[in-house]
């Protein structure tokens, strides 16, 4: 037999279990799930290329040390109001910490989920989390907080939740690490819109893995926006778990721009039929910046639709990863898929790496998938100019026309509004270069 | 005065304009006719700045100056406009949109102040009126869908808005129905006089029924074959291209 190769740890291998090791008394509740998720970390490592699903962000490489968790500073940490949207009740995380919850009314109810960890009233191990996904795991071991949002059936409303990952001012860290879990369920024929917002430090090298877990009853509607404009230094990891019951329809957009690095996962299971799922992603990435977006769209029972529409602009020698399977199970008869994936290089050196995945077990079923990867194209660029838009003007005008079609979906005309600033504010500091 | 001297244009080691020589004078305005392929819309595009073009002998000047180190962009603020023979279909920009950016592209080139949001749309809706263009199409994505008369009738809007010095019409009459032609003819015989210039590019005598040239230039291989007044048009769609083909 051949020997088995022993992978040394990296040095963010070790100084993560050691981490557990000293931080897993003081960690609310949720023991032996922790417990498990930590097992599977020290057996298997960080994921590195040669695993699969993280052949284009190998997070071995990129995790380079594990830096400790930090609290909130004792101020508030207020999202900016760049992306702060008035008139929508909003609760505040700081370092993932639930800080501050304001203007949240009744029928909502709202807890940190440390509290409700800690009287096991909760666990992390919802049944359809890819538990072995090493991502969701990290955030399974190390999460201290977060919210237990609990929406009535049948009403109506709106929540931000606004996460800042940042130190006080006089803090001089060089690193940190936070994370949180928000579980949302929403009862049968709720409505829901959900704008999570994602800020922090610009001046430290920290690593953020916040999940959110979206429970969908029967008939309820989610519109879920998430918007990244993480430091420019930070590891961002992110997770979207959500289950759509029948009858439930979910719009989750993926507005991204932040972050070193950045991979945001979306992991959907239809969990009764004629649900609708409309997932989307706006990229916008420039300098040496990764974003990733991978999701996995099971479709376990017959009569589910889905849209998948993606499309990311890389500037410079950014990189952008699109990784979409469509799980059809045996049984999942009739099920609609359509996934597309469009990447637009500006950069000579900008790369994009699309994998689209069907993966069919039933026999009558519609799905599709399509990738694009190019340049602008040059004769629109010249009719543009030709009426008298300078190059940068006329390349800004075909960037906002290629992302904003993803955000035709975004019904809050306030909030598609201020996505639309964020992208020719990118656009803007891309022609004042 | 737009003087077009001696243009050698190249297209992947191809050659397409072979010794081009051709002047507009303010005010005056020229047609081109000539056969396909003989390279007509080179030449507006080469004028308007497509930069697939390689130019390796002769000049283009524009009052003067050689504007062949320009961008499209600068050219266009310098006066120039091409209403193109396929007009781009841009999707996702709403027209109006598009409109306003060139339209203050070129007052910021210019240095002159941007027109404010109230008088842009009273000139965009009068303009657009007078050349039949329904509102509601300035709201869909620029050309997008819309049929070829649309585009056509989009690109004198354009025109009329953008007011440039010289102007090029790249079959501009191709796709137009009847009713469009003496309408787009109107629109374009509207912004004739005041100094500008235009370089009429048509296959057919009846747009030059509508728009009478003062001088009419017939290409053919890349080069101005034989030049005369309204008359040739006339002659050419008797006898057709076929003793200039031979001389050239
Ligand atoms: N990118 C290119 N590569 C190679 N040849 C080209 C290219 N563009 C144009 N040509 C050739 O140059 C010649 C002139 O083309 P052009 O479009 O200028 O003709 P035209 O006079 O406008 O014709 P038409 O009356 O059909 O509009 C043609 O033979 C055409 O095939
Ligand atoms: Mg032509």
């Amino acid at each position: 037999m051949a020997p088995t190769v022993v992978q040394m740890r990296t040095p963010a291998e070790t100084a993560l279990i050691e981490r557990f090791e000293a931080e897993k008394a003081g960690l609310p509740g949720a023991a032996a799930e922790r417990a498990a998720a930590f097992e599977r970390l020290k057996a298997k490592g960080l994921p590195s290329k040669r695993v699969e699903a993280y052949h284009y962000t190998d997070l071995r490489a990129l995790m380079r040390q594990a830096p400790e968790a930090i609290l909130p500073p004792n101020t508030y940490l207020m999202p900016s109001d760049r992306i702060c949207i008035e008139a929508i009740p909003t609760i505040m995380f700081g370092n993932g910490k639930m800080q501050l919850a304001q203007d949240i009314a009744l029928p909502i109810s709202v807890r940190a989920i440390g509290d409700a960890l800690e009287s096991g009233s909760v666990t992390l191990n919802s049944a359809f989390v890819k538990l072995s996904d090493p991502v969701v795991d990290l955030n399974t071991i190390f999460c201290r907080d977060g919210a237990l949002l609990e929406v009535p059936g049948g009403s109506k409303l709106s929540v931000h939740l606004a996460f800042v990952d940042d130190l006080d001012e006089l803090d001089t860290k060089e690193t940190f690490s936070v994370s949180s879990r928000v579980i949302i369920n929403v009862g049968a024929g709720a409505e829901l819109l959900v704008y999570e917002s994602h800020e922090g430090s610009q001046r430290s090298r920290y690593q953020s893995n916040h999940v959110v877990e979206l429970i969908l009853g029967e008939g309820a509607k989610v519109e879920h926006i998430r918007v990244n404009t993480a430091g420019n230094e930070a590891l961002v990891l992110s997770t979207l778990a959500a289950s759509l019951a029948a009858e439930a329809e979910l719009m989750s957009l993926n507005f991204s721009m932040g972050g070193a690095v950045a991979r945001h996962q979306s992991f959907i299971t239809y969990a009764g039929e004629n649900a609708k799922l409309d997932l989307r992603g706006a990229t916008m990435i420039r300098g040496r910046q990764h974003c990733d977006n991978t999701l996995v769209v099971d479709h376990a029972v017959p009569h589910g639709t889905s849209r998948e529409l993606f499309r990311t602009v890389a500037d410079d020698e950014a990189h952008g990863v699109f990784q979409g399977k469509i799980i059809v199970r045996p049984h999942a008869q009739k099920t609609d898929g359509q996934m597309a994936s469009n990447a637009l290089l500006l950069g000579d050196e900008a790369a994009m790496s699309n994998k689209p995945e069907l993966e069919i077990f039933a026999d009558d079923v519609v799905c599709a998938h399509g990738a694009t990867c190019g340049a602008l194209e040059e004769s629109q660029l010249f009719y543009l100019m030709a009426r008298g838009l300078p190059r940068v003007e006329a390349e800004a005008l075909l960037v906002e026309a290629f992302l904003g079609e993803v955000l035709e979906a975004v019904s809050d005309e306030t909030l598609r509004d201020s996505l639309a600033m964020l992208i020719s504010e990118w656009l803007a500091a891309r022609q004042a270069a | 005065m737009l003087e077009i001297k001696n243009l050698h244009v190249e297209i992947d080691d191809k050659k397409i304009l072979n010794g081009l020589t051709l002047t507009i004078h303010p005010g005056e305005v020229a047609a081109i006719m000539g056969p396909n392929g003989s390279g007509k819309s080179t030449l507006s595009y080469v004028i308007a700045g497509k930069e697939d073009y390689t130019v390796t002998e002769g000049d283009i000047l524009l009052n003067g100056n050689s504007i062949l180190e320009m961008e499209a962009n600068e050219r266009a603020a310098a006066g120039l406009f091409l209403a193109f023979q396929y007009p781009l279909e841009i999707p996702g920009v709403a027209t109006m949109t598009f409109l306003k950016a060139a339209m203050n592209a070129q007052a910021k080139a210019r240095g002159e102040a941007e027109l404010s949001p109230g008088d842009f749309m009273r000139k965009v809706r009068g303009a657009a009126e007078k050349l039949g263009i329904n509102p509601d199409m300035l709201k869909r994505p620029l050309n997008v869908g819309f049929s070829g008369g649309e585009k056509k009738r989009m690109e004198i809007l354009q025109m009329t808005l953008l007011d440039p010095a010289y102007c090029i019409l790249d079959e501009t009459d191709s796709g137009l129905d009847i009713d469009a032609l003496r309408i787009v003819a109107e629109g374009v015989n509207a912004l004739r006089g005041a100094g500008r210039g235009m370089l009429v590019i048509t296959h057919y005598q009846r747009l030059l029924d509508h728009i009478v040239p003062d001088k009419v230039h017939v290409m053919a291989k890349g080069r101005i074959v034989k030049s005369g007044g309204p008359e040739l048009a006339h002659e050419l769609e008797k006898d057709g291209y076929a003793n200039y083909v031979e001389a050239a």
